[in-house]
């Protein structure tokens, strides 16, 4: 008897019930009878592995079903699954929790209070006073970046001997970590045996504090923050500035052009693009700020330099607040994802263009 | 800039044009002044991390000497108690832990990096040889989740690991970490399968060999620079990473950055030089690399704006 002659209820039905590793059928049937299942018997932590047991399962027969077919799918799967797990299902669940009154260092249970989080976060003037903070730290860091990055660009633009060695000196601040960065200035600004302090005593003959007023606290944290990206600017500005065809520059020299309509004309469109995206990359960047404050002020004097992510990581885990801080923790998100759209949207324009 | 031993690797060649590294861009030479003022300029940019290293050899009274010593009778009894010290005085000296921490370090990020490598390396082929439906959606996706701020990633991720009991093992670390460096190498090897040329993979396929074959022994030979560059850089940012490591790694999985976090404050508050040792030892690694593989650096630095 082929496998024509057979009426195709009972075919379904045979195929369900053969038990070979590409009957993904079974192994979804089995899945999701099970994980409800262990779920209430079993305790979280061996019901979880028990559902991730399963999961496997499922997935073993999906590519067994698929190899050879569709390479593709099969090739990227497990970078989106490992992303979707450690990724995009934690925003779900915390976007979840910040409707819910939960508390990670009690025991109970979550419960349901709408939208409450969200207003007792936007009418809370501390927040309004961190995302001040915040929005200051970033307007004075990104400035003096694009600021530092373009002169240095514009230094580094022109051919010299060692060029490339001194390159890489500049470069090497973005290379190391926040925590290392934070600690040496924690050493540049020690009132009595800082370099700063003792650089500004031998004018005034006073000891120099500069952590301790909140303006000075502000510039200290944006002064290594600059310190450390400015670099980022330069490597971006420098690529468009290399791009720009000499012959321009010889056509305006025969024209005895102005140096600064010789820039506005011929050297800026040239480096447009890339002053908006590095703009926006570190505008992005800034408005994270955490590791830094976190070592050189921890927010103080006062909560004077204390950013919205410092205040969102106090909230969670010093106040254990959990789900107040996934509401803050969105409002933050809410404006990363408008910035990245605008970087994504002007990145792909320039691929576009080159 | 012309001494270049040797043809380079053909993927790195046209981002060196583009920064001018190359002569045979079009960037006119300096004068002297201009020369001169790179020099000063490029010294004083590097003077922090100079003096740190500097710091690191001095002993405890020329540290905090005012006004401060460029010369000195450099010591390495710093470097010695960062692993080995007493931590009041007379006491007898105990392990500080820090061998522990520097293992640790190594460990997590080189296993992180190596599956991210391979996870990616397979993924970028895929998005590279056979687009999906949605191909440039899903790029955009796994692009935009590397602009994700950490700390809205970090809490439902902490609640998850003490669920699962993945708190504080190396499991738990080097899986988050492995993600953390996903969508970098996903978008770099993705951009230099793209450069490969196609006529060779179709030679191969027409007499016969099969995709594994044709990816094993023609695409992955061909973009080692590739898998260079995106490992040197993702070390670097694991090495580095510290907001995760903080509130993820338990006492046995600690790394150097947090450890070195607690040690600002604690009981060598005031004693630079041990300070400034630990960061040294903890810089060393990431400035060796920088040095030794700047090309490869320089992609990864702007990698998504700068296009090849």
């Amino acid at each position: 008897m082929t496998t024509a002659d057979v009426p195709v209820p009972a075919r379904i039905l045979q195929r369900f019930a053969t038990p070979r590793w590409s009957n993904w059928p079974a192994a979804l049937a089995i899945f999701l009878a099970g994980l409800p299942l262990s779920i209430a018997i079993f305790p979280p932590i061996l019901s979880f592995w028990i559902s991730a047991a399963l999961a496997a399962l499922l997935a073993v027969t999906l590519i067994v079903n698929a190899w050879g077919r569709h390479i593709g799918g099969l090739l990227v799967t497990p970078a989106l699954t490992l992303l979707f797990l450690m990724n995009v299902f934690p925003l779900l669940w915390s976007f979840g929790l910040s409707f819910f009154a939960y508390r990670a260092n009690r025991a109970k249970a979550p419960a349901w209070v709408g939208l409450d989080n969200y207003t007792k976060v936007l009418s809370d003037p501390d927040v309004w006073d961190r995302l001040h903070n915040t929005v200051i730290m970033v307007v004075m860091t990104v400035s003096l970046q694009m600021v530092v990055g373009f002169l240095l660009a514009l230094l580094f633009s022109k051919q010299f001997p060692l060029r490339r060695y001194l390159l890489i000196l500049v470069l090497t601040p973005m290379m190391l970590s926040f925590v290392a960065v934070g600690a040496f200035f924690r050493y540049y600004y020690d009132p009595t045996f800082g370099l700063l302090s003792q650089a500004v005593r031998a004018f005034t003959g006073e000891p120099f504090v500069l952590m301790k007023t909140v303006w000075g606290a502000r510039a200290g944290i944006v002064f290594a923050d600059a310190w450390m990206w400015s670099p980022f600017v330069m490597l971006l500005v420098l690529a468009g500035l290399v791009s720009v065809p000499k012959y321009l520059y010889e056509a305006a020299a025969i024209d005895r052009v102005s140096a600064w309509r010789q820039f506005s004309a011929i050297t800026f469109p040239y480096i447009r693009g890339l002053l908006l995206l590095a703009l926006l990359f570190r505008t992005i960047e800034a408005f994270k700020l955490f590791d830094l404050v976190f070592l050189l002020t921890n927010g103080g004097p006062g909560t004077a330099t204390e950013t919205i992510a410092l205040r969102v990581y106090r909230v969670a885990f010093e106040n254990n607040k959990t789900s107040e801080s996934t509401a803050l923790a969105y409002i933050l998100l809410f404006t990363v994802i408008v910035l990245t759209n605008l970087y994504l949207y002007f990145a792909s324009q320039r691929a576009k263009e080159v | 800039m012309s001494s270049n031993p040797g043809p380079a690797p053909a993927q790195a060649l046209p981002l060196l044009e583009r920064l001018g590294l190359r002569s045979a861009s079009g960037v006119g030479t300096a004068g002297w002044g201009h020369t001169g003022l790179a020099f000063v300029v490029s010294f004083i940019y590097f003077f922090p991390v100079l003096w740190i290293i500097l710091t690191a050899f001095k002993t405890y009274e020329d540290a905090l000497a005012v006004p401060a010593k460029f010369f000195f009778a450099p010591t390495l009894d710093n470097f010695a108690q960062v692993f080995n010290r007493s931590y009041s005085a007379g006491a007898a000296a105990q392990d500080t832990g820090f061998t522990l921490y520097f293992f640790n370090s190594l460990f997590i990020s080189g296993v992180s990096v190596l599956l991210a490598l391979a996870i990616g390396t397979l993924a970028a082929f895929g998005f590279s040889r056979y687009p999906l439906k949605g191909n440039d959606t899903y790029l955009f996706m796994i692009l935009s989740t590397r602009m994700l701020p950490a700390i809205v990633v970090i809490i439902p991720i902490f609640i998850m690991f003490r669920v699962t009991g993945l708190a504080g093992t190396y499991a738990g670390i080097i899986a988050l970490y492995t993600v953390f460096n996903l969508p970098f190498a996903i978008w770099m090897m993705k951009s230099f399968f793209d450069e490969l040329s196609l006529d060779v993979e179709d030679a191969a396929r027409i007499d016969g060999s099969s995709d594994a074959r044709v990816f094993l022994k023609i695409c992955l030979p061909q973009v080692w620079p590739g898998l260079a560059a995106t490992a040197v850089f993702g070390l670097i940012l694991t090495w580095n990473e510290f907001l995760f490591a903080l509130l993820l790694s338990g006492v046995g999985t600690r790394t150097v950055p947090v450890a070195m976090s607690q040690t600002i404050g604690g009981d060598i508050g005031v004693r630079w030089g041990l300070l400034a040792a630990i960061e040294t030892l903890f810089l060393i690694p990431v400035i060796i690399v920088t040095f030794a593989l700047q090309n490869q650096l320089l992609r990864g630095v702007t990698f998504g704006t700068i296009k090849r």
